[in-house]
């Protein structure tokens, strides 16, 4: 690939000659990618390019993976997360996540948001957080009469957003998508990509999609990842309109993938 | 999903980068060639397609359908099945009206509230029924948290290697063990290298290894059954595996886990054979008041007057085991109440 592509203004996140092993099976190969503060950046590319194992390593969900390895660095805040000392629950209330298939808790609306400051901690007024965390979630005015009603009871979209909701009560620094809107019909995936605009004010967004007018819409960024490997990282716009590698011209172009 | 007001709509401020859907012409490699030819059938003369299922008459049908013949097995098997349950609901009736015909007569206040007796007609259960109820209490107090702790460690923090196969295989088998063998077992090492004598604390603590691996067991598939992305999603929360387990994942498997314990819990207040093992006794006139008096239980006392000559004593058996029954339907009533309180709750 060409150099790496240095956006404009702080970097949060990077990857640093990242590279993540399945037993012997590379998932990823050699990555570098700069991810700036407070802007979405989405990662696109085929089934199995690498791009969720990428997402995970910035939280650490790899280590999770029984006989995924890691190796390289990621740096946070000009921390490598991978570096000794460093703990894996700290780094995960840091950096959130949102997977692709909403996984609410079979618990209440309320206690799937509380869950999180309780494990951390938080000694502020818990009512106060969960309103906070649903409203910028934009849920708020849908459950608010039924806080203590289950989780599972919300449509899928609106379950997603609850995840979201909860993902943000640990108040993080940045926010992980896992295509957070694969699972959700167009009316839901819309309210979730209005959703990331908002989010995008206070934290750095960080969206793996299959849907490329998902990614041209709602990041600044994008990095097509093929084979494992990062083909192409630049301004949405210029990635789209003007492709400089012709497997991430054909991608977009729908010619595979 | 690419209509131009959803980009509007979703990214108001900046200015939506139009889609390259065709960006500029490209050279088209072979496989693009298809596309112009399936837009261009819609509009274009279309050629006779052949039909899937050409039907020539008179020509014999490459199918033997007998859809008549097949549903009348269909129907066969149905009644097979229903005839196979038949079979066991009846014989569980039978056995219950035998029961209830030669016990019911003896099931009385006085033998509910007294103790074993030459005389058939002052005998009782109680000592028998509380030693039951003791018994079951301690098994349970100590194979509850033992199967429990065994199963989270074998699901949530077990290395996947030999050892851990070992381990679970053993289990597994420990689960077919007959329950004589852990009244040898509790003999030797509880009766008498702990030296807990002919106590009650011995029997509860070989009926808690008998009934241990079925709770394992079933605390294991309980816990295996909690979907993998609620561990995921509360590990994402900045959750330690402790917290994952104690917040997310033991309530949702606790039903399960529940169920497994309760059922197992009324093999073991039916046994007979370990507890004869471990030193019940044949006649107490008192009723056990700690865990190291000496005791009786339920299905020690049915076997006892089983074995007597005398009819009055069959009837005393027949009784004996009604309330026996009534236990074990209470409890299993219990189980499942329990798992539906539970599962509701969600």
């Amino acid at each position: 690939m060409s150099s790496i592509h240095t956006p404009p203004g702080d970097i949060e996140l990077e990857a640093r000659d990242l590279t993540v092993l399945y037993g012997q099976t590379p998932a990823i190969r050699s990555v570098s990618i700069k991810v700036p503060d407070r802007r979405v950046v989405a990662f696109i590319g085929p089934s199995g390019c690498g791009k969720s194992t990428l997402l995970r390593c910035f939280n650490r969900m790899n280590d999770l993976v029984p006989g995924a390895r890691v190796l390289g660095e990621a740096i946070f805040q000009g921390a490598n997360l991978y570096g000794a000392g460093v703990d894996p629950v700290d780094v995960r209330r840091r950096i959130g996540m949102v997977f692709q298939k909403p996984n609410p808790f079979p618990k209440s609306i309320y206690d799937n948001v509380a869950f999180g400051p309780r494990i951390n901690g938080y000694r502020g007024r818990m009512d106060e957080l969960v309103e906070q965390s649903l409203r910028q979630a934009a849920l708020w005015e849908e459950v608010k009469d039924r806080l203590d009603a289950s989780a599972l009871a919300l449509s899928g979209g609106q379950q997603q957003r609850l995840c979201i909701a909860r993902a943000l009560a640990v108040e993080p620094e940045v926010l992980l998508m896992d295509e957070p809107a694969s699972a959700l019909d167009p009316i839901a995936t819309q309210k979730i990509e209005e959703l990331i605009y908002q989010l995008k004010q206070t934290y750095t967004v960080v969206i793996v999609t299959h849907n490329m007018q998902q990614a041209a819409r709602v990041s600044d960024f994008t990095a097509f990842l093929y084979m494992g490997e990062v083909v192409e990282y630049g301004p949405t716009q210029g990635v789209f309109t003007n492709p400089k590698e012709e497997r991430t011209e054909s991608y977009i172009t729908g010619r595979f993938g | 999903m690419s209509r131009p007001d959803d980009v509007e709509r979703a990214a108001p401020a900046v200015a939506p980068p139009t889609l390259p859907l065709v960006p500029k012409p490209v050279v088209r490699r072979s496989g693009a060639a298809s596309t112009q030819s399936a837009a261009a059938s819609t509009d274009a003369p279309q050629e006779p397609r052949p039909k899937a299922r050409a039907f020539k008459p008179g020509e014999p049908s490459r199918f033997a359908l007998r859809t008549k013949g097949r549903a009348r097995f269909g129907t066969f098997f149905a009644t097979i099945c229903f005839l196979a349950t038949l079979v066991g609901v009846l014989v569980l009736m039978v056995l219950l009206v035998d029961l209830l015909r030669d016990g019911m007569g003896r099931l009385t206040l006085t033998f509910i509230d007294g103790f074993p007796s030459r005389f058939p007609d002052r005998a009782g259960i109680k000592p028998a029924l509380l030693g039951s109820a003791w018994v079951m209490l301690l098994t349970a107090m100590i194979a509850f948290p033992l199967g429990v702790g065994t199963a989270v460690w074998l699901e949530e923090y077990a290395p996947d290697n030999r050892f851990t196969r070992i381990v679970e295989t053993n289990i597994a088998n420990l689960a077919g063990v007959p329950s004589i063998v852990y009244g040898i077992l509790g003999l030797a090492l509880f009766v008498r290298t702990f030296s807990f004598g002919r106590s009650i604390l011995a029997a509860a603590f070989t009926l808690a290894l008998l009934i241990l691996p079925v709770i394992i067991i079933a605390s294991q598939e309980a816990v295996k059954a909690v979907p993998n992305s609620i561990r995921l999603g509360a590990y994402a929360l900045g959750a330690t595996r402790w917290e994952a387990i104690r917040h997310q994942v033991l309530p949702l498997a606790l039903p399960g886990i529940l169920t497994g314990t309760i059922l197992a819990l009324s093999r073991a207040v039916g046994e007979a054979a370990p507890v004869i093992l471990v030193g019940a006794l044949g006649f107490i006139s008192y009723v056990p008041s700690s865990p190291m008096d000496n005791y009786t239980v339920i299905p020690f006392q049915i076997y006892n007057w089983v074995s007597r000559p005398q009819m009055a004593f069959a009837e005393l058996a027949a009784a004996a085991s009604i309330v026996l029954l009534i236990l074990l339907l209470t409890m299993n009533a219990a189980a499942i109440w329990l798992r539906n309180r539970y599962t509701r709750k969600l």
